[in-house]
């Protein structure tokens, strides 16, 4: 029977009730007393001087309040980048001014020149658009490599050119050099993971609100991680106390990591509403999300794999260079780098691995960390020349990756990080019993019966979860702690909220944190509440993103837990006479152990508030503790992906007709969620590898700009899924075991598909097709097969 | 959207009255003009609403002519010519979604003639006849490139006529991302020869492969199509597939139509 309760249970999730109900509350469905409209005027061209800006007329018009320009903000600090990165000479990276509103100068295509502030949203638009101002168009750096040529257009006249760092990683050139000079053969791959616009559900919304009476703001907005705006915008943007800025993140739908980030608008409306004294509520269209989030991936690659003559990895080399676009967003630094470079280990030990990361400003949106952030960039590569070489060497791609297997742990690579645990042999096996790999040569036939080709793609993957050790990240050159938090509540009458700094915006943690504490109580889920994405309740913990939140914010829950049990056993001790060394919990009754003395839960959380009979010289009243936990290292969930596809050689459409995932998540608190986290990650895996596409002309317009050209995943799109995660190695060092599964599937997916798309093609005779870039559309296979 | 004056006639002769004023603009489904309105693209200051004229709405089927009204929308006539014109039927179904199908009419579609728009494709296969409050114009002379028709100022497309073929098939190849036609090609096959429209490759617009129905009204089949190729010049080129790959798929699809119709 498979368990309904704790730990392991597929409990439905409870958040549906209101998401699928119309209940959920967001943040445009907040609207306060006296609330006014902001809308921003933003720059058509990619980049310009603005020569002249006059919002005189516009200010005169009907239900304007206020029209704020750059002027508005001289003095005022710039959108910080929460993470400094050293390049390889040890110098730091340029880090130009990110203004919330344009300082003379427009440098992408969305760049805010001003805001309109307004009673009512229509009357904020016709201001808008009655703004005049003149901006001299400069030619627009567009793509990386001319972006670096010398003399090229410069995106920030202040910086020496549009090189944000240089930034080399891993192995020593000597070694790197010897594993080459002495390969038996080597392979090379170039290639592009696309850039994409993460498209959440729910478009960013900001409302800011200044109450006079305490010198309060509060910033309602759409945000992964309250507690990190709260300090970015506090402290380095507007100079707010955190003790008068509360940041309130409620019902969110979905991130994806492009609502991780500290943006002008949330800074606008907070320092507008103090100008103003009003609220002021900002809704970003669909339209303005394409040219205003950050946007994802977007680096191009070499990448070489030395072997020896036994088909060993011997060296691995790469050169990269990451789009910034035109300003550092707050972790754009980050991804290239330390969340990209330490994982081109992969699966495999290869003993040398060298990593060179070349990041690039452009007149394009900033570019910032999406579902997977780096490790997909890496994975895809990896997986990528794996695949190639399997081929070049005319052996099978599973079986080479199998004999190049790190098989003993903890591992230490070449690139810094120790993976703890892992078992990439056994996903492996669960792969190929899930694909049905012998029966494949039929289906093969099948579909060239039918005049398609069907190709079988595979990969590995592993990604570092869990984001992340303080202290080690704190040596990488992050601004902040990624340590998390919780407070565990017991009430009186034994109910529970537990107060997080994780936020949930799709991930259900309102089901599955309970589960957790349930399990380690022995008392029912319904009792137990999750309360997050407020800073006035939660404690300071620093959200979602990187897989972290179970991994790192279950951890301090866990910790805070143990202390209310060891808490609730002395008081358990008292009220039974006992001593609390005696007292066992079980299915919410403290024990005397080898007698039938016991009480309830509820009379222990009684007594803790009403504390008539009660050790008070002992202990204080009350049950509530809060715990921070920091990781001591990274987590590694790992697995092996295969899709099986079939491709129309006359029209160069693919459809994927098996997609199987075999994952390593560690232990799993509610698999239901587990996989569902892997069928979304696999969705927006593959729509980048068939379908998504953010594409900028040479002037720097944005030709992808609205669903007519951004092709975003459909279920028709979509296989079935088989997805497992019973091969699990769990995590050595956090409490739970845990490893984290948010994006697995976006990292794991899109090289299975390409892999898949190649052995397609060169089954059907194209085999000097090599590679074909994401996404992997028709139009590009056809291109590749004319060769 | 800016603000504007709404008209609701209920009848043709209203519609056409109220779209004398001043910078009228009809209304059909919205498919097109709302998504502008919202996006500030479009400023009429009236706004005459075509879909509460019962006169322009339903489908009759009769002596080898199905008649379409103007107003019908998508979700209605792919059920209601699910029998009498199976092809014809099966575009309209494959057109959006149900909500744009419930909202958008084919005379809403025809008058505004987007070059990746399926229901051209099927008007100019099968000669068609484009009803107007004013006129009959027929499809061969009612296309006149991208967004472009024979319509004058105020006049309404009230119905069209299709005559029946005796086979006919339309294949959509979808552009991923508005799944617009990429390309699409509607083949007729009437007793006096074939027609074959292509829909979202050129940059006139909707167009006839006068080569493809020449061989295909000589001999009926895919092999008559052997050799036969467009040249990507004047094709449309952009983010999803350039002027040659569209060439390539019109040649593919309308092999492929002509086994669908066989």
């Amino acid at each position: 029977m498979p368990k309904d309760h704790g730990i392991g249970a597929s409990q439905k999730r409870r958040e549906d009730v209101r998401f699928l109900t119309g209940t959920g509350q967001y943040t445009d469905d907040i609207s306060t007393y006296g609330q006014t409209y902001c809308v921003f005027l933003r720059s058509d061209v990619a980049h310009g001087t603005i020569t002249g800006l006059d919002a005189s007329e516009a200010e005169a018009m009907p239900g304007v309040v206020r029209i704020f320009t750059g002027k508005d903000f001289e003095g005022i600090g710039g959108l910080p980048c929460g993470w400094e990165v050293t390049d390889k000479n040890g110098k730091p990276m340029k880090e130009p001014a990110h203004p919330v509103l344009a300082q003379g100068k427009v440098r992408h295509v969305g760049d805010p020149i001003a805001a309109v502030v307004a009673e009512s949203l229509e009357e904020a638009r016709n201001a808008a658009e009655a703004i005049v101002y003149d901006i001299d168009e400069l030619p627009a750096v567009v793509d990386m490599k001319a972006a670096l040529q010398a003399g090229a257009t410069k995106v920030h006249d202040d910086l020496d050119d549009n090189l944000c760092y240089d930034w080399q990683f891993g192995s020593d050139q000597a070694a790197i050099d010897e594993a080459f000079s002495k390969a038996a053969h080597v392979t090379t791959l170039e290639l592009i993971n696309n850039r994409l616009v993460a498209n959440p559900m729910e478009p960013r919304v900001a409302l800011g609100e200044y109450n006079r009476a305490n010198d309060e703001s509060t910033l309602y907005t759409t945000s992964q991680n309250p507690h990190v705006i709260r300090l970015l915008m506090g402290a380095f943007v507007l100079g707010i106390p955190e003790h008068k800025l509360r940041v309130v993140a409620p019902d969110v739908g979905g991130g994806f990591g492009t609502k991780i980030f500290h943006y002008a608008e949330e800074a606008f409306v907070t320092f507008a509403s103090r100008q103003i004294n009003r609220p002021v509520k900002w809704t970003s269209t669909r339209s303005e999300a394409f040219m205003s989030d950050a946007h994802g991936r977007d680096h191009v690659t070499k990448i070489e794999l030395a072997l020896d003559a036994d088909n060993n990895f011997i060296g691995l080399r790469t050169d990269t260079l990451a789009n910034m676009g035109a300003y550092l967003s707050t972790f754009s630094s980050s991804v290239p780098t330390w969340l990209h470079g330490t994982l081109m280990a992969g699966n495999y030990k290869t003993p040398a691995i060298q990593v060179n990361v070349k990041a690039v400003f452009t007149n394009t949106v900033p570019v910032d960390a999406y579902r997977g952030a780096g490790r997909p960039e890496a994975t895809f590569q990896l997986e990528r020349l794996v695949d190639k070489a399997a081929r070049e060497l005319g052996v099978d791609p599973i079986a080479l990756r199998r004999q190049n297997f790190i098989d003993s742990f903890p591992y230490a690579t070449p690139v810094a990080v120790e993976y703890d645990t892992g078992d990439y042999t056994a996903t492996m096996d669960k792969l190929e019993e899930m694909i049905d790999r012998a029966g494949f040569e039929a289906r093969r036939k099948e579909s060239e019966a039918n005049g398609k080709l069907r190709g079988l793609g595979i990969n590995c993957y592993i990604e570092a979860c869990g984001i992340a050790p303080s202290n080690l990240v704190g040596q990488l050159g992050a601004r902040a702690g990624l340590y998390d938090a919780a407070t565990v509540r017991v009430n009186a009458t034994g109910s529970i909220s537990v107060m997080v700094g994780a936020h949930s915006h799709g991930q259900g943690h309102e089901t599955a944190f309970p589960q957790v504490v349930a399990e380690m109580l022995g008392i029912d889920e319904s009792m137990i509440d999750i309360v997050h994405g407020d800073t006035s309740k939660i404690p300071f913990g620093m959200g979602t993103y990187g897989s972290r939140s179970l991994a790192v914010c279950g951890s301090a829950m866990v910790r805070a837990t143990e202390k209310i049990i060891n808490k609730a056993k002395k008081i358990a001790g008292h009220l039974l006479e006992a001593s609390d060394a005696d007292i066992e919990l079980k299915d919410g009754q403290f024990t005397v152990a080898g007698t039938d003395k016991s009480v309830a839960w509820g009379d222990v959380t009684l007594a803790a508030y009403v504390p008539h009979n009660y050790p008070l010289e002992d202990i204080e009243p009350g049950l509530e503790e809060t715990a921070f936990y920091d990781p001591a290292n990274f987590t590694y969930p790992s697995g092996a992906y295969a899709c099986e596809l079939e491709l129309d050689p006359e029209t160069g459409r693919v459809t994927i007709e098996r997609f199987a995932a075999a994952d390593d998540f560690g232990n799993v608190v509610n698999p239901m969620i587990v996989e569902g986290q892997v069928h979304g990650g696999l969705a927006q895996g593959i729509g980048q590898a068939l379908l998504e596409s953010c594409v900028y002309d040479e002037n720097g317009q944005l030709l992808s700009a609205s669903y007519m050209d951004y092709a975003m995943p459909r279920a028709d799109d979509l296989p079935f899924y088989l997805v497992d995660h019973s091969c699990a190695t769990p995590c050595t060092h956090n409490p739970l075991g845990v490893k984290g599964c948010g994006e697995a599937g976006a990292i794991g997916s899109p090289p299975a598909v390409v892999n898949a798309v190649i052995d397609a093609l060169h089954s059907g005779g194209y085999t000097h097709v090599d590679h074909v870039d994401m996404p992997v559309s028709p139009h590009r296979v056809w291109k590749a097969m004319q060769g | 959207m800016y603000s504007f004056e709404l008209e609701i006639p209920t009848t043709v002769a209203d519609a056409v009255a109220a779209l004398g004023k001043d910078e009228a603009q009809p209304l059909a489904g919205g498919q097109t003009l709302i998504p502008s309105l919202k996006a500030r693209l479009a400023a009429p200051s009236v706004l005459v609403s075509l879909a509460q004229i019962d006169e322009i709405k339903g489908v009759t089927i009769e002596g080898g002519t199905v008649t379409i009204g103007g107003g019908t929308t998508h979700a209605t006539v792919a059920a209601e010519v699910a029998e009498a014109y199976p092809a014809l039927s099966y575009l309209a179904i494959n057109i959006g979604d149900p909500a744009v199908r419930n909202r958008g009419t084919i005379g809403g579609s025809l008058a505004n003639n987007d070059p990746s728009a399926c229901y051209p494709a099927a008007a100019l296969a099968s000669g068609a006849t484009i009803v107007t409050n004013t006129r009959e114009i027929a499809a061969d002379d009612y296309f006149e490139g991208m967004f472009t028709t024979a319509l004058e100022e105020g006049e309404i497309v009230t119905a069209v006529k299709f005559p029946v073929p005796e086979a006919a098939a339309y294949i959509k190849f979808e552009q991923p991302a508005s799944r617009f036609a990429l390309v699409g090609v509607f083949l007729a096959k009437y007793a006096d020869g074939v027609r074959v429209a292509v829909t979202g490759a050129s940059e006139d617009g909707v167009f006839r492969w006068s080569e493809a129905e020449d061989a295909l009204s000589n001999s009926f089949g895919a092999d008559a199509l052997e050799g036969l190729s467009l040249s990507g010049d004047g094709m449309i080129s952009d983010l999803h597939g350039s002027g040659d790959y569209r060439a390539h798929l019109i040649a593919v699809l309308t092999k492929r139509a002509v086994k669908a119709a066989a």
